[in-house]
């Protein structure tokens, strides 16, 4: 198996050089933290819930979720660096898969996406969360589904744009209404008819229903399959997409 | 080693092949598309164990045809053969048979040489054992064996280019493309880098080497092709391009702006001129040079220097291109 050989030695070298650097646990848990501490007491008076942990319910899953599209949609800022160092290229001289250079680099995201969200759950635990660990496995497979499609996309745009000055607003452009859209902050069942009729077509507003029902212990919900399938779905065409880009010639 | 290609060694003359390689770019400007032609119609012949020079100013067309070669883009027509294998139906085993060094370099900063050798060869199939071991060998032949396990951030740039080069040739590649190998290193390390090439070549590989050193071009290549806006307009050994031009070269340096007066004073022969000089290809420069003195003198150009000299690679390039390879 040339492709999984070929993934997991990208893989290691990605992993092995994120390692070297642990500064990005402390900045990709400290931000995720100062929301729980700071803005989810805000919550349970603004949603009319019962208690912290009703809150935390809601409020959580839409901070993971919104943890693995930023996280992954930034992702290409550090591919732009490699191209320009010429690791790409050299890669690209070698027989290696050009779907390995793709998936070893978002799988290694998608692993750093997990470690952040372990331990964002276990804070939240602290907080009086409550969650099935089936569920929360499941839950982790969505999240792991978005950040594997938003690396991907972010990689292959990167490759493309090949430039961090366009990267940066094309990104800030795509990510803040995918954000408003989604409900992760607030859930959308406040919003107006209108807006939430938008929403419906924002895919991420799915994952985050579903990321929500499972964190309500709701495994039955249709929310579930729905949102786990679409994001299988749109992973899977953008890791296609990227993939490509990897293989095509640049100039 | 059985990851490394030494061994398939079918004999082939011809180390590379191509006729008639074409390569288009479209780009824009403000509203309207342009097609630049990089490469028209490139035909090479390399052969096994040769240091081939691709020689020819910025903007020839070189790194393109190298990365045409070096299967980083697609050719829009022709054919080419490398180390026996069809770069157009087969651009897989020519990956394998072939090593490419980028003139950016392609080192991590984070990464030590070790590491980026390790996982180069494992790339190109190689067991962690036998990476490890053929990272070693490799690093040793470079002389980096000292840095081998520090970042490569804290290399210096001649270290840098030798690290490019090792990671080049990690798998033995019977053909190894080196993209201006020596630009931006000081005299010392380009001698170094010279030595290194030498050396490649006295392990059996066929070496391709860009450059615009015409000196670079004339002591190291055994062969070369002169490449000017888009198409091969020489090739040969660089004696053999020598001799074309037959008699010498004068060139007759003057103050500042009197080069447009001494060229009409020097008009009835065959002139080329760049910054304050004049270069005229005259059959026997003693003759010559009393003549060209008569001419400027009739003219009153006042004169800075003179100098009479055997051909050299430039001049070549410029009675093929009507143009200084120096200026270009």
């Amino acid at each position: 198996m040339k492709l999984l050989r070929d993934t997991s030695l990208i893989f290691q070298r990605q992993a092995q050089l994120l390692l070297r650097n642990p500064v990005w646990i402390l900045v990709g848990v400290f931000q995720p933290v100062m929301y729980l501490l700071l803005f989810a007491p805000l919550l349970k008076p603004a949603l009319q819930v019962n208690s912290n942990a009703e809150a935390y319910e809601i409020f959580v899953p839409g901070l993971l979720v919104l943890l693995a599209i930023f996280g992954g949609l930034f992702q290409g800022f550090g591919l732009i660096a490699e191209l320009r160092a010429g690791v790409i290229e050299r890669s690209r001289v070698t027989p290696v898969s050009r779907l390995a250079l793709l998936l070893g680099r978002s799988l290694r995201d998608v692993v750093s996406l997990i470690a952040q969200a372990v331990i964002i759950t276990l804070l939240a635990l602290l907080f009086d969360l409550r969650v099935f660990i089936g569920d929360l496995l499941l839950a982790y497979l969505m999240l792991a589904l978005i950040s594997l499609m938003t690396s991907a996309l972010s990689y292959g745009i990167a490759l493309v744009v090949k430039s961090e000055d366009a990267l940066a607003p094309l990104m800030n452009t795509v990510a803040q209404p995918v954000l408003l859209l989604s409900g992760i902050l607030l859930p959308l069942t406040f919003a107006p008819g209108w807006l939430q009729g938008i929403a419906d077509w924002n895919p991420f507003s799915w994952a985050v229903d579903g990321t929500r029902a499972l964190f309500r212990g709701d495994l039955g919900s249709p929310e579930v399959w729905q949102g786990l399938l679409i994001m299988a779905l749109l992973a899977a065409a953008a890791v296609a997409w990227a993939a490509r880009e990897f293989a095509r010639s640049v100039r | 080693m059985g990851w490394v290609n030494r061994a398939t060694a079918t004999y082939a003359a011809r180390m590379i092949e191509t006729r008639g390689l074409r390569k288009s770019f479209k780009s824009r400007q403000g509203r309207e598309k342009k097609t630049i032609e990089a490469v028209r119609g490139v035909d090479l012949d390399v052969a096994e164990g040769e240091i081939f020079g691709f020689l020819g100013p910025n903007g020839a067309g070189k790194t393109t045809t190298l990365r045409m070669l070096a299967t980083l883009i697609e050719p829009d027509g022709g054919t080419a053969t490398i180390a026996g294998a069809d770069l157009r139906s087969d651009p897989g085993e020519v990956r394998r048979r072939i090593g490419y060094v980028a003139q950016g370099g392609s080192t991590w900063d984070e990464s030590t040489a070790r590491e980026e050798l390790v996982l180069q060869a494992r790339l190109y199939g190689a067991s962690k054992s036998s990476a490890l071991a053929r990272a070693a060998e490799v690093l040793d032949a470079f002389q980096l064996a000292e840095y081998a396990d520090r970042k490569c951030k804290t290399y210096s740039g001649g270290q840098r280019r030798r690290v490019d080069i090792a990671l080049g040739i990690i798998h033995a590649p019977r053909v190894v493309f080196l993209d201006e190998p020596t630009t931006g290193l000081d005299p010392q390390s380009r001698a170094h880098m010279w030595d290194e090439v030498r050396r490649l070549r006295a392990e059996g590989m066929t070496v391709f080497i860009t450059t615009h050193y015409l000196d670079e071009a004339d002591a190291l290549c055994d062969r070369i092709s002169i490449m000017d806006n888009g198409e091969i307009v020489a090739s040969g050994t660089p004696a053999e391009l020598k001799r074309e031009i037959s008699g010498d070269v004068v060139r007759v340096g003057l103050l500042p702006d009197h080069v447009a007066a001494a060229a009409q004073a020097l008009n009835s022969y065959k002139i080329e001129t760049y910054d304050d000089n004049v270069r005229l290809a005259v059959e026997d420069g003693a003759v010559a040079i009393p003549q060209i003195l008569r001419a400027l003198d009739a003219a009153d150009v006042p004169l800075g220097t003179i100098e009479l000299h055997r051909p050299t690679l430039d001049d070549v390039f410029l009675t093929k291109t009507g143009r200084s390879l120096r200026e270009s």
